[in-house]
């Protein structure tokens, strides 16, 4: 288990680019499931002061 | 020639529908690629006889760099198209890549440099195939920042289009800047007419990740493509429905 | 012409006349992105001679020397055309190794030896677990070949 995370003396190098590349990865999937809420939310609100208008 | 068909298509509420129904038979096999490649290429496959177990950089390096091409290539088609057929979701699926796309050249950049420190013995150097990647992400930014910076959807999209476009040229700089030019970085293994220079052990583990990726890519940017449609359509009544 | 039809010619007319303007721009700084000059570009008088440049080619086996006690070095850069010799003190990349590429940036000097102040391992597109290198390497005399068949191996 230790050599394989020593990664035959790569491992400084090796981990912190997983690290990045799934960052990345993970970033990406957040960052489109917030736009997508973001918007339905916004379509939401526009929705209901439309109502509110008509209501007046 | 009769076009209806193709802007029937394109039309929002059938893009959102049919995008959302999408994902999940992209993300799912996405995700199963990639884990079963990163224990393949992390555990299963052997050393090189060259790079050792540094050569374990690849898994993580030439998707990324693999992705950050690709989706510049379907970033200006469809700006193109978009461009030609006047078509906004179109548009709004070239928006949609922009942010992925720079994501994974950075990736590539960062990768590459962790790669080339301890094998080429620099994190750095201006060599052909290295700037032409840093123009690609300068390519991505400035498409990006252009956008941000036209306050009008339709001439930020025409506008955007047109740099999109403009940036397609660098797209075969980047493939065959180690062939034209002499360059620190080595030809393609895998990516070439010719059998891949690699055994099936080491090359298995690269193509589920590559896979992994192109599709983890398209499940992203379809989540991408329905933000960026409700978000232009929000007024029209297909999204009171859909809200609602 | 339909708007439609003006506006395909307009995308095509972008690629092409940037496509034309990259060509151009790559054709005449073509000395400047070249990485490195091979020996026999260097041979030809295709290099800067009067300035630092980078030789890059393969490290001919049986020319690395190393002088005990210091880290200087010297080696030949090959393109199995001509040769150059290199001079060099420091330490060198992991995959610095007699048949293999390198890139030496530095300078000619008169008496046709490069000395070099910086020393880049470059590798190729050949990637092979060690057993098969080894057996690939007795196949062929114990040198591995420029295009080796990984398939010729024993399995893994």
């Amino acid at each position: 288990m230790k050599d394989f995370f020593a990664m035959g003396g790569y491992a400084a190098f090796l981990w912190p680019a997983y690290a990045v590349t799934f960052a990345v990865v993970a970033w990406n999937i957040v960052a489109a499931r917030r736009a997508h809420q973001e918007a339905l939310l916004e379509a939401r609100r526009r929705l209901s002061t439309d109502a509110d208008g008509d209501a007046s | 020639m009769d076009w209806t068909w193709f802007h029937r298509l394109a039309s929002p509420p059938h893009i959102y529908r049919v995008a959302g129904t999408l994902t999940p038979w992209f993300a799912w096999p996405a995700g199963l690629l990639i884990v079963s490649a990163l224990y393949a290429g992390l555990f299963l496959a052997p050393p090189d006889y060259q790079q050792g177990e540094g050569f374990r950089m690849i898994y993580v390096h030439a998707p990324s760099a693999w992705l950050s091409v690709m989706i510049y290539g379907v970033m200006a088609t469809a700006a193109a198209v978009g461009l030609i057929w006047r078509m906004k979701v179109a548009h709004a699926a070239a928006a949609s890549c922009a942010a992925i796309g720079a994501s994974f050249t950075f990736v590539s950049l960062v990768t590459g440099m962790l790669w080339g420190k301890p094998m080429w013995g620099t994190y750095w150097v201006w060599d052909p195939r290295l700037t032409a990647q840093l123009v690609l992400l300068f390519l991505y930014l400035g498409y990006m920042a252009l956008r941000s910076g036209i306050d009008d959807l339709g001439r930020a999209d025409r506008a955007s289009a047109v740099l999109a476009i403009i940036g397609v040229v660098n797209l075969p700089i980047i493939r065959y800047s180690v062939e034209w030019w002499n360059s620190i970085h080595q030809a393609p293994s895998v990516m070439k007419m010719e059998r891949p220079s690699m055994p099936f052990d080491m090359l298995a583990p690269l193509l589920m990740m590559l896979l992994g990726f192109t599709l983890m890519f398209a499940a992203v940017m379809l989540v991408r493509v329905r933000a960026e449609v409700l978000r232009r359509e929000r007024g029209a009544s297909w999204v009171k429905e859909v809200v609602s | 012409m339909t708007p439609r039809q003006r506006r395909i010619a307009l995308v095509v007319g972008i690629l092409g006349g940037v496509s034309l303007a990259a060509l151009l721009a790559t054709r005449a700084f073509q000395d400047n992105v070249m990485f490195f000059f091979d020996p026999s570009q260097v041979a030809a008088g295709a290099a800067p001679l009067d300035k630092r440049f980078r030789l890059g080619g393969m490290v001919r086996p049986g020319t690395v020397a190393r002088t005990a006690g210091s880290l200087d070095m010297q080696f030949v850069v090959t393109d199995f055309q001509r040769d150059v010799p290199v001079r060099y003190s420091g330490v060198v990349p992991d995959l610095f190794r007699e048949n293999q590429g390198v890139v030496a940036h530095g300078k000619l000097g008169r008496d046709g030896i490069f000395v070099a102040d910086e020393i880049l391992a470059k590798h190729d597109e050949n990637y092979m677990p060690p057993e098969v290198a080894r057996a690939i390497k007795e196949k062929h005399g114990g040198v591995m070949p420029v295009n080796p068949d990984i398939r010729s191996g024993p399995r893994t």
